[in-house]
């Protein structure tokens, strides 16, 4: 492990301020998730990181590195793999993880890959019941981890809104929320009984747009699927489903070259794509600038059903 | 290869609003009221008008809820989960984000009922400002007072009240005028009971119309002042945590290697910088800053709320949850201490149970042997209680079975916070700020001969009624004396500086260091310039007061309450109000 030189450049902090002299706001963002992560870090026995392999998750991979620095991230990530995810994100995951020098774990439903488990067959609230939900306490379980970061953000979803940054689960990993803690200040409660655990939210006060403007400052990497490029789709009016998986295809659809990108990562079958010439990440900030909906509207899953996001969380999911 | 974009009409580059967006701050400010008085209709109303809700989202709540037809229910954008949307009524902390061309702006949406003083102590917590609601048509309810007695103790300086629901009655000036008089005086009484001083502006808005809540209204030509985004835009963000003392809890020890030890943490507040003197607590060995690591590189200075790691230049025994304090002015090593408390647990305070204390990053045993008082919030009187409620804020004073590093919390907010944890159920039941430290344990006889160690701000502060502060006086030599008179007789104890002395006259510097170090004993020291003036200047911790010299009376209560005001006085009994 390199460690740091003491004749690494030394700089002024003032590289930190902006020109009145102030700490911006992603900086400050930036230390409050680097303080939530070394406190759960330094509090649980067994933390994960759970890598999704999207923005988000980059977002937090390079903040633990920075939180860390210069020993190694003191955690596994671990990624909860459907079956569906693009080959390009799997190849990005493997990349990242070799990079940064962290162990990654990958966890499957096996069963239930076997059995078939599909959107088609069954509706995508089950389907992702089984390869996400299940298949994420199932890994939980398996591993005996206490504590397991997220990516997810309060901005996303007006049931995420109330959600606390260390968000307590009991020991079927299910959320109640009318039984969390309350959060003062920086000081969080992480004292949990066997078999309880707690999902940690690092990136809870971050928008989608300081995400994107983090990615671009600290020149993350990201999955290319983010950046527009021709890509053959099936074209259902408003709608661009990725052709990854045979049995999205109606019979006879034949797919056509369209310039998009993703706006979130998810399961192929149920992640949208969008038209777009956005091919920069300064692009991508312009285009959610003039665009006006929420990421996730893209995303199949969570219109299933009014409020279905909190349904899932009950159940255990993120 | 620039790209550009087009908004409402605007063309700009990218390059040039990133720019931008690098200059923008946070800030942040919790939001409640009583139910109904329209809070949920008010933020929804801001996230829409500085376009921070998506089309789809605002297409998803059209035509529903209650308001008259082609009408948009604002409320629904900010109502969250589905048992309260159920039962119609929001139940807990939420957080929204919007952003204006100048700031970044994160709310702690808080209920107006159930479980509300723990909900709102919870948002104004992290606040900087606070903003409470009152219906107009209603007049100054128990949950405003309530909001407004949390946030000043939990010492969010700025609040913004928005009198709600202007157009109920015809956008009255008289009685929005009332209603500022009646809540003004209300935020006074609060001031004089948590020692914190009280900022206020006063808005009226209604929210339903939009009226002053972005945009100035045409419909209330006497009022002139700003809107209330416009007001929010430029408030001070975040405490001055720079001119505080350095604090930095460490979170973790990291030794990759055999050559590398350094200590990860965020500082708390004040500022580092390489070659400064600390002093590690509750060891007290001293040290001095080799190195300020990070992963950007090596800082040559660092500043609060920064997550840094720290090399000292010798080996000490340092672990999780020890203080690194700037070595010139370190935080008590309390053993015992007197704590304002908000109980939050369905269980009430229990004084034979042994809870957990958690502060920065270190949790210690702790007892309660105490309770000193409960808050009436109605009439702010101070009752005798065996224990507290769920609601409940109160004092206590609390043993740490272990010594702990910390500040009084009206010093510093980072080090003079704490929680209590229920062993048992592992429930978060109180959330404290230290009003007094002591380095013996408490014991109920008030006690003070087992005492050990260097004496505290906080004990010196519980003695004799007031903190340290430099009253500078300008005016007639005989108005001056009687205004310390008056401080003396109430059992303040001070001491008097004249800066016409010669040495002061020379060399100034001295006059502001005599000053300090009387200060920093605790002291309430007069800096007097007597003069045949016809006016009398106060002046105390950036607040300035003239005074006709010719009513002494009053020139001597104004002093009084401007000390009250500032929070120099804890007690309103001391200060003989
Ligand atoms: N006339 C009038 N009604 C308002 C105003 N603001 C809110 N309301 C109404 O007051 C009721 C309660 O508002 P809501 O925002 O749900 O209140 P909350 O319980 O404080 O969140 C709703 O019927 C709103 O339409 C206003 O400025 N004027």
């Amino acid at each position: 492990m390199p460690v740091a030189e003491a004749e690494t450049p030394v700089r002024s902090s003032s590289e930190f301020l902006n020109s009145q002299g102030r700490l911006s706001h992603l900086r400050l963002l930036e230390a409050e998730s680097i303080h939530i992560l070394r406190e759960v870090a330094s509090e649980f026995e067994r933390p994960v990181m759970l890598y999704s392999i999207g923005k988000d998750s980059s977002v937090m991979l390079r903040l633990a590195q920075k939180a860390f620095y210069p020993a190694p991230i003191p955690f596994p990530l671990l990624h909860i793999d459907t079956g569906f995810k693009f080959a390009e994100m799997l190849q990005f995951r493997d990349n990242t993880a070799r990079e940064v020098g962290a162990e990654l774990l990958v966890w499957r439903n096996e069963p239930a890959i076997a059995a078939g488990t599909n959107p088609i067959v069954l509706d995508t609230k089950r389907c992702c019941g089984l390869l996400k939900t299940q298949a994420l306490l199932d890994a939980l379980r398996h591993y005996n981890f206490d504590a397991a970061f997220g990516g997810a953000r309060r901005d996303e979803e007006k049931s995420r809104a109330k959600e606390r940054i260390y968000s307590f689960r009991d020991s079927a990993g299910q959320w109640d929320p009318k039984n969390q803690r309350p959060e003062l200040w920086n000081l969080y409660n992480g004292r949990i009984h066997p078999g309880e655990s707690i999902r940690v939210f690092p990136l809870s006060s971050w928008t989608e747009m300081d995400v994107w403007q983090y990615i671009h400052e600290e020149k993350i990497p990201v999955v290319d699927l983010y950046f527009a490029k021709a890509r053959p789709m099936y074209v259902r009016g408003e709608a661009l489903l990725p052709i990854e998986q045979d049995f999205v295809a109606w019979p006879g659809e034949k797919p056509q070259m369209v310039e998009c990108r993703l706006r979130s990562l998810g399961c192929s079958p149920c992640t949208g794509a969008i038209r777009s010439d956005a091919d920069s990440i300064p692009a991508i900030i312009a285009e959610l600038i003039s665009f006006r909906s929420s990421e996730r509207a893209n995303r199949v899953i969570d219109h299933d059903q009014e409020g279905s996001m909190e349904i899932k969380k009950r159940e255990g999911y993120f | 290869m620039g790209v550009s974009l087009e908004v409402e009409g605007t063309r700009f580059e990218i390059e040039d609003f990133l720019a931008a967006e690098r200059e923008k701050d946070l800030l942040r400010f919790s939001t409640a009221g009583s139910v109904d008085d329209g809070k949920s209709t008010l933020i929804g109303r801001l996230l829409y008008d500085t376009q921070s809700v998506y089309e789809d989202q605002v297409r998803s709540i059209e035509g529903k809820g209650t308001t008259a037809p082609g009408q948009i229910d604002f409320a629904l954008l900010t109502d969250g989960l589905r048992a309260e949307r159920e039962q119609g009524i929001t139940i807990d902390v939420a957080y929204r984000y919007f952003s204006t061309a100048r700031r970044k702006f994160i709310i702690a949406d808080t209920p107006g009922h159930e479980q509300y003083t723990r909900n709102m102590a919870t948002g104004a917590s992290t606040a900087d400002a606070a903003v409470v609601l009152i219906d107009a048509s209603k007049g100054v309810l128990i949950q405003s007072r309530r909001h407004a007695y949390i946030a000043s103790l939990l010492r969010v300086r700025q609040v913004v009240v928005a009198v709600n629901k202007m157009d109920l009655i015809d956008f009255d000036e008289h009685r929005f005028r009332a209603i500022e008089r009646d809540f003004s005086s209300v935020l006074d009484a609060i001031a004089a009971d948590t020692g914190t001083p009280v900022e206020r502006v006063f808005v009226p808005v209604s929210a339903l119309g939009g009226d002053n809540v972005v945009h100035r209204s045409d419909a209330m030509p006497w009022y002139r002042g700003p809107s209330l985004l416009e007001l929010l835009e430029s408030l001070p963000a975040a405490h001055d945590k720079l001119s505080e003392h350095f604090r930095f809890p460490v979170q973790r020890v990291l030794r990759p290697d055999q050559s590398f030890r350094g200590f990860a943490g965020q500082i708390a507040s004040g500022s580092i910088r390489v070659g400064d003197d600390v002093t590690v607590l509750p060891s007290g060995r001293g040290a001095k800053i080799e190195r300020i690591v990070t992963w950007d590189g090596d800082l040559e200075e660092a500043v609060a709320p920064l997550s840094v790691t720290l090399v000292l230049d010798r080996e000490l025994d340092i672990s999780r949850g020890d203080l690194i304090a700037e070595a010139q002015a370190p935080a008590t090593v309390a053993r015992s201490v007197r704590a304002a408390l908000v109980w939050m647990d369905q269980r009430p305070l229990d004084v034979t149970r042994r809870y957990l204390l958690k502060h920065t990053s270190q949790t210690a045993p702790a007892f309660l042997s105490s309770i000193d008082y409960r808050t009436d919030l109605t009439t702010l009187a101070h009752e005798p209680a065996d224990t507290l409620h769920m609601n409940d804020i109160g004092a206590a004073t609390i043993n740490l079975l272990r010594p702990m590093a910390l500040d009084l919390y009206s010093r510093n907010r980072g080090t003079g916070a704490f929680i209590l944890i229920d062993p048992e159920s592992n429930a978060t039941v109180a959330a404290g700020m230290v009003t007094a430290a002591y380095a013996s344990a408490a014991t109920r006889e008030g006690d003070e001969t087992g005492a050990w160690g260097p004496v505290t701000a906080g004990e010196r502060e519980a003695r004799w009624g007031h903190r340290g502060a430099a009253l500078e006086l300008t005016g007639p030599q005989a108005l001056i004396d009687s205004i310390e008179r008056a401080l003396f007789a109430v059992g303040a104890v001070t001491t008097r500086i004249d800066a016409a002395n010669d040495t002061f006259l020379l060399h100034p510097e001295f006059l502001d260091l005599a000053a300090r170090v009387q200060t920093e004993s605790g002291l309430l020291a007069l800096v007097v310039h007597a003069n045949q003036s016809a006016m009398l200047t106060a002046r105390v911790e950036g607040l300035e007061l003239s005074l006709d010299a010719e009513n002494p009376m009053r020139a001597v209560a104004a002093v009084h309450e401007l000390l009250r005001r500032v929070g120099i006085f804890i007690s309103t009994e001391k200060a003989g109000l």
